[in-house]
């Protein structure tokens, strides 16, 4: 059945819909956070944000903003369901990975509420798929109790600069460490592999850095496993920021332009590898 | 021609069977189409026609296929002596991987000639002439290990008859079914494919996680059905909105879908309420028919 007359039967019951007429701005992103099965979706009127967490030291969530959704309906302050992450991009998927120019899939998402299992109406070409996909009680995220005010060091690079280095990371590392410094190096990723160590240096006044505000030197280290795990959102965004607090908690925001050029942040979380202390 | 005595009194004629200009490509496709259905298949060759062959046993997990090919579309000479004037035929058993590879090297040869030999076992030999920037020209030759099949075996290799179907539907574009049933697998093993006498089908899945219905209309359903007298009785009854079903094994279907790399003129589904899925593809010269058994 079309997805207009899905509306009228059972709008009143949804306690949330989202609408957009293409599936893909909000499946690249998710694509992008799927380093874990599931995921926690939290939706607000601002929008929803996507949760996914790895062994309680890293945490990305997405934040696809309501003015992207064609439709953004919700009836509480704050709805909040699991699913199964894989599952859901599958669905979201149905017809097909690749992109056919001028085609897209319609995507509807409607939620009932607790209880109820997450329902996508997917239309492309005439060709109607319904999902209907189990829903869980939500975890609470961890907290990483990072805030703008205890923030150390802060760039902002275009991500053209960091692509280059994330794919060619020596993945025999344990670790990943990040020197940023208002003196030299300035902002520097490191690997210690098998092969050797290998050094990738960003100066301050290079034309990738939209933004350099480095009060102290830091050296953190944090585990390559976790951190590799950013790639993807680092493959979709034009510009990253990258900050570090007093207690090397670091924080990437990625800023990402969907098809349509509209703007969506994914940010990850990550705690330093607990065997260096910080300088 | 020497002729060769082999187990079982059958003789090989080894008669050389020429192919049409560029009807290789042609043949080429339909057998690498072949070759990513199944393994292994029986080779028929009739004075009218050759038939690639599954024969729906246990061993192919059921599943049933039978591709004909009228020779005169390919073949420019086409000499066969079979078993006997009565069973004027050669039933083979081959992978049809190795004849879509051969058959691939001779892609742009000026001639290309079959030939049953028997080497170190019998083999069908591929012989093609391919050009050179000199006017000689050098052959390329393909020897692909059969194992002959006896007459006593080839009623396993009958052509299948057509199923007493509950519904016929023409199918929805392939490409798309591909894609929704490539990600349907993902999720389940099993898929239920159900239609009805009013061009309409759905593809679903149910698992304990999650429930997919891809729902396609107004696919048209072809002439024969309700239309056959043998059919009629049964479908005259049938409300055509009622749905038959038939539930299979995903990768049966994902695996038929993934073979098909042209568009077929006419793709039809035929579904014997929880037994059997009967697909046919019509090409300009080939025809294709896949069965597979629905699984309770």
């Amino acid at each position: 059945m079309p997805l207009s007359t899905q509306s009228q039967t059972d709008d009143a019951q949804y306690i949330l819909v989202a609408s957009l007429d293409n599936a893909r701005n909000i499946s690249n992103i998710l694509k992008a956070i799927t380093f874990k099965d599931h995921a926690i979706f939290s939706a607000t009127p601002n929008g929803l944000k996507v949760t996914v967490e790895d062994s309680k030291c890293l945490q990305a969530n997405a934040f696809i903003q309501a003015d992207i959704f064609q439709e953004f309906t919700i009836k509480e302050d704050s709805v909040g369901f699991q699913v199964n992450l894989t599952v859901l991009l599958d669905c979201l998927t149905i017809f097909g990975g690749s992109t056919v120019p001028g085609v897209s899939t319609a995507l509807r998402m409607c939620y009932m509420g607790y209880g109820y299992p997450l329902t996508l109406f997917l239309e492309e070409g005439g060709v109607v798929t319904v999902c209907k996909i189990n829903t869980q009680e939500p975890e609470e995220p961890i907290d990483f109790d990072f805030c703008s005010s205890n923030v150390t060091n802060k760039v902002i690079l275009q991500s053209e600069s960091l692509k280059e280095a994330f794919s060619e990371l020596d993945m025999t590392s344990e670790v990943l460490q990040i020197t940023m410094s208002p003196n030299q190096p300035y902002f520097r990723l490191s690997t210690f592999g098998n092969s050797g160590n290998a050094h990738y240096d960003y100066p301050k006044d290079s034309d990738m850095m939209e933004l350099f505000q480095c009060t102290k030197t830091q050296i953190n280290r944090y585990k390559m496993s976790l951190l590799k795990s950013s790639t993807k959102a680092l493959a979709l965004s034009c510009k990253v920021s990258v900050r570090t607090d007093s207690r090397g908690f670091l924080s990437l925001q990625y800023l990402v332009r969907n098809n349509d050029g509209q703007i969506c942040f994914v940010e990850y979380y990550c705690c330093p590898d607990e065997e260096v202390g910080d300088d | 021609m020497a002729v060769e005595r082999l187990e079982e009194g059958l003789t090989f004629n080894p008669s050389p069977i020429l192919l049409q200009d560029q009807s290789q490509v042609r043949a080429g496709g339909v057998v690498t189409t072949i070759s990513k259905l199944t393994k292994t298949c029986v080779l028929r060759l009739t004075p009218d026609n050759l038939y690639f062959v599954l024969s729906g046993k246990v061993d192919n997990g059921g599943v049933g296929m039978w591709c004909e090919l009228s020779q005169a579309k390919f073949f420019d000479e086409f000499q066969l002596e079979g078993v006997s004037a009565e069973a004027n035929e050669i039933c083979l058993e081959l992978a049809p991987d190795n004849l879509s590879r051969a058959l691939k090297t001779a892609q742009n040869a000026k001639t290309v000639k079959i030939k049953l030999t028997k080497k170190h076992c019998p083999c069908l030999t591929i012989a093609a002439e391919l050009p050179t920037m000199s006017s000689a020209s050098r052959v390329v030759t393909h020897d692909i290990p059969v194992d002959v099949i006896p007459k006593r075996l080839w009623n396993d290799f009958k052509e299948p008859s057509m199923p007493d179907f509950d519904v016929s539907i023409y199918m929805p574009p392939l490409k798309i079914m591909k894609n929704v049933v490539d990600r349907m697998k993902n999720l389940s093993n099993f898929l239920v494919i159900e239609a009805n006498m009013n061009g309409e089908m759905n593809l679903k899945i149910e698992t304990d996680l999650v429930s997919v219905a891809t729902h396609f209309r107004d696919l048209g359903n072809p002439p024969w059905a309700g239309g056959d007298g043998s059919q009629a009785g049964a479908n005259s009854q049938r409300d055509p909105e009622a749905m038959v079903q038939a539930r299979v094994d995903v990768r049966k279907l994902q695996q038929f879908l993934m073979g098909q790399q042209f568009n077929p003129s006419k793709a039809m589904c035929n579904i014997v309420q929880n037994t059997i899925i009967h697909l046919i593809l019509l090409y300009e010269d080939v025809s294709l028919q896949y069965f597979i058994p629905a699984v309770a």
